[in-house]
């Protein structure tokens, strides 16, 4: 994770010097937004919505960097399979918060990639019908379960449009600290929300993704760069039908 | 009609704690399945991110529905005032409550996180159709208690009819909650149509009422009750009705999904390419749940049997699991579809590649737990006719009938 690293140390020169601009360029591509981010004793409000913007086009195929990155992050791997498992089903059972997909169009036969995660839907369907409420959308649009309430009843899994969520279904042997989790409740991406708490302005997934597919940062800031690279691209929802307003753009498809 | 007694069920001491035994030790295994899951996590079981429920909830939806369904003998008792009813409703209320017990348990114990239920019943998103269920759940066992106090102390008799009015709208709301916590799944496509909610108050009246053609016919035989062929024969007529509609219901709900083009593949699925859920769909739910019970009670000579009676009965239970077996596997196991016009051709989460559905075998210690439910059900059924007085004495033709000479 060097590359992260490095990008952690820049930020916090940069913070250091308190420049007060709103972006700053810190390698061709990787533009970062400081202003939005807000510290952790301050509650998250809506000035902000975090949201991506991933171009399918320059997904490589094969690559799974992002889905690496996020392992690594938050801690995903913490799990091995436990013994006597059938590596198949324990496959379909372990937590996975991105994947990568690759589709083939049915008439053109063009092939794309992409990865795919929690959408962080504005009206997600996760939180309307978790009886608990501990699936929830905070204020800056990052969707997340609070697994302190969570009672692990996966109704949230069966109302997702997107299959993005995970059950955790053994014991955890290693509690990693950035993502508490345990056997029995739900998890599903949470756009590095302890990054973003941080006053960091990247996923791990965006900072992994060699081809810089992705795209983070706040939607409601004109200026962002993911804001500019969608008014600048023609991008989609998947499943735009269902009207939910996703915080996770697509474009190249 | 004669004037009907009702009586603490009267078996044999001896029979009656070998029945308690018996239920014990299957609800007890099941604890120790319950035991097995939470211990090692649901890994053990068939259940994975993809099919998120599994046979627990299959029994635990049936049992929820039978329970509400199982209070309708009692409902044409007292709100339709039907008198040949009134005598077969205390047992309508004690098994409706038991049933629904039964049920729940099954769903807490499932949860990843049993030992949260406080939350569950402390903390509410009142957006939640699931939330709203807990509460709904509540509520009828309660009312339905009441209810059952109306019917057996005389002093509270006052309150009879306004209770079984309660209690039939609150168990109409109750399955209408339990059909749309599928209904509300706008994303899957075999739950997302609005004829969800009457299709189940419509099944739950079937499968709760083979449940208690059942119970009531075991519990008289074995405490050597007369048990008139006139109660039963209007009861296996009730049945009948019920079973076609829920026919009638299935074949609506299938043939507005064939009506909309985007639910064909979704159909194809259930109706011919599904293997076992589509096994399930036609044996199960057709023809065992529904064809073959109904042939029987309408039939003039096997309809008149009470030997053949009871094995429809049984049929529409068997065919009831397989329904809700289709309706809630089946339904995850078809892929959704999030990319219309493309084909999915790898994923690292098994989204439907090249449109094959999620695979899914149930472990014993789901099944063990399904089973568990029911047993605890039928146990505070037993306990129940034990200690109240519930069963009448007699349920004989010149008894129960109210157009008998006498
Ligand atoms: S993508 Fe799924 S998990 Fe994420 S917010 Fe939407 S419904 Fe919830
Ligand atoms: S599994 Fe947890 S987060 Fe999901 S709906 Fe149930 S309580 Fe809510």
């Amino acid at each position: 994770m060097k590359t992260t690293d490095q990008t952690d140390h820049k930020r916090r020169d940069f913070l250091k010097t308190g420049v007060a601009a709103s972006a700053v360029t810190l390698a061709p591509g990787i533009v970062m937004h400081t202003a939005e981010a807000a510290p952790r004793d301050k509650a998250v409000d809506s000035s902000v919505r975090w949201g991506m913007l991933i171009d399918s086009s320059k997904c490589a195929s094969g690559c799974d960097s992002c889905v690496q990155a996020c392992n690594d992050e938050n801690g995903l791997e913490a799990y091995s399979m436990p013994e006597g498992a059938d590596p198949e089903k324990w496959d379909q059972q372990r937590p996975k918060w991105i994947r990568s997909v690759t589709l083939k169009d049915n008439l053109s036969g063009r092939i794309s990639n992409l990865p795919l995660m929690c959408q962080h839907c504005e009206n997600p369907p996760c939180a309307d019908v978790c009886p608990t409420g501990a699936s929830f959308r905070r204020a800056d649009g990052v969707v997340m379960v609070d697994r302190h309430i969570c009672i692990g009843c996966r109704y949230c899994m069966m109302a997702c449009p997107y299959k993005a969520r995970s059950f955790i279904h053994e014991n955890v042997d290693i509690k990693p600290e950035l993502a508490p989790r345990g056997k029995g409740c739900v998890e599903s991406c949470n756009f590095c929300v302890h990054r973003l708490d941080d006053g960091q302005t990247t996923t791990a997934c965006q900072d992994a993704c060699p081809e810089n597919a992705i795209i983070f940062g706040d939607l409601n800031d004109p200026n962002s760069e993911v804001s500019k690279a969608l008014a600048e691209y023609p991008s989609v929802q998947i499943r735009a039908d269902l009207r939910l307003n996703t915080g996770v753009r697509y474009s190249g498809i | 009609m004669k004037k009907i007694f009702y009586k603490e069920w009267d078996i044999a001491s001896q029979t009656y704690w070998m029945i308690l035994a018996v239920l014990a030790v299957i609800s007890a295994i099941a604890g120790f399945a319950v035991l097995h899951m939470e211990h090692n996590g649901h890994w053990v079981t068939g259940m994975s991110n993809q099919i998120v429920w599994g046979t627990p909830h299959v029994f635990a939806v049936f049992l929820i529905v039978a329970a509400s369904g199982a209070l309708n003998v009692a409902s044409i008792a007292s709100v339709f005032n039907k008198k040949a009813y009134k005598p077969l409703a205390p047992l309508s209320a004690l098994l409706a409550v038991a049933l629904l017990i039964g049920g729940l348990l099954i769903l807490v114990l499932d949860l990843g996180r049993p030992e949260r239920l406080i939350v569950a019943m402390t903390t509410y998103n009142f957006k939640s159709i699931f939330a709203w269920n807990i509460i709904l759940y509540n509520g009828f066992i309660a009312i339905v208690a009441f209810y059952l106090w109306t019917i057996l102390d005389r002093k509270m008799n006052r309150f009879y009819k306004a209770a079984g009015v309660a209690a039939f709208l609150w168990r109409l709301i109750l399955t209408t909650g339990t059909g749309s916590i599928f209904g509300f799944l706008v994303a899957r496509q075999g739950y997302d149509a609005a004829i969800m909610a009457p299709w189940f108050i419509i099944m739950s009246f079937g499968f709760g009422l083979a449940i208690y053609m059942l119970v009531l016919s075991d519990f008289f035989r074995l405490s050597g009750r007369p048990l008139g062929d006139s109660v039963m024969f209007r009861l296996k007529n009730l049945l009948g009705v019920f079973v076609a509609a829920s026919l009638l219901f299935a074949l609506m709900y299938h043939l507005t999904n064939l009506y909309g083009t985007e639910n064909h593949a979704y159909e194809a699925f259930i109706l011919r390419d599904g293997g076992v859920y589509t096994a399930a769909f036609w044996i199960g739910q057709i023809l065992i749940g529904g064809l073959l019970p109904l042939a029987i009670v309408f039939h003039p000579s096997l309809g008149k049997s009470r030997a053949w009676i009871y094995a429809a009965a049984i049929m529409v239970i068997i065919g009831g699991l397989a329904t809700i077996y289709v309706i809630i596997i089946g339904g995850q196991a078809f892929p959704m579809t999030m990319f219309p016009g493309k084909t999915v051709i790898a994923s690292g989460f098994y989204d439907g590649i090249n449109g094959l559905a999620s695979t899914y075998s149930p472990s014993l210690a789901e099944a063990l737990l399904g089973i568990g439910g029911i047993a605890v059900a039928l146990l505070i059924t037993a306990i129940g006719v034990r200690m109240l007085k519930i069963l009448p004495m007699s349920l004989a033709d010149e008894v129960a009938d109210p157009h008998s000479a006498s």
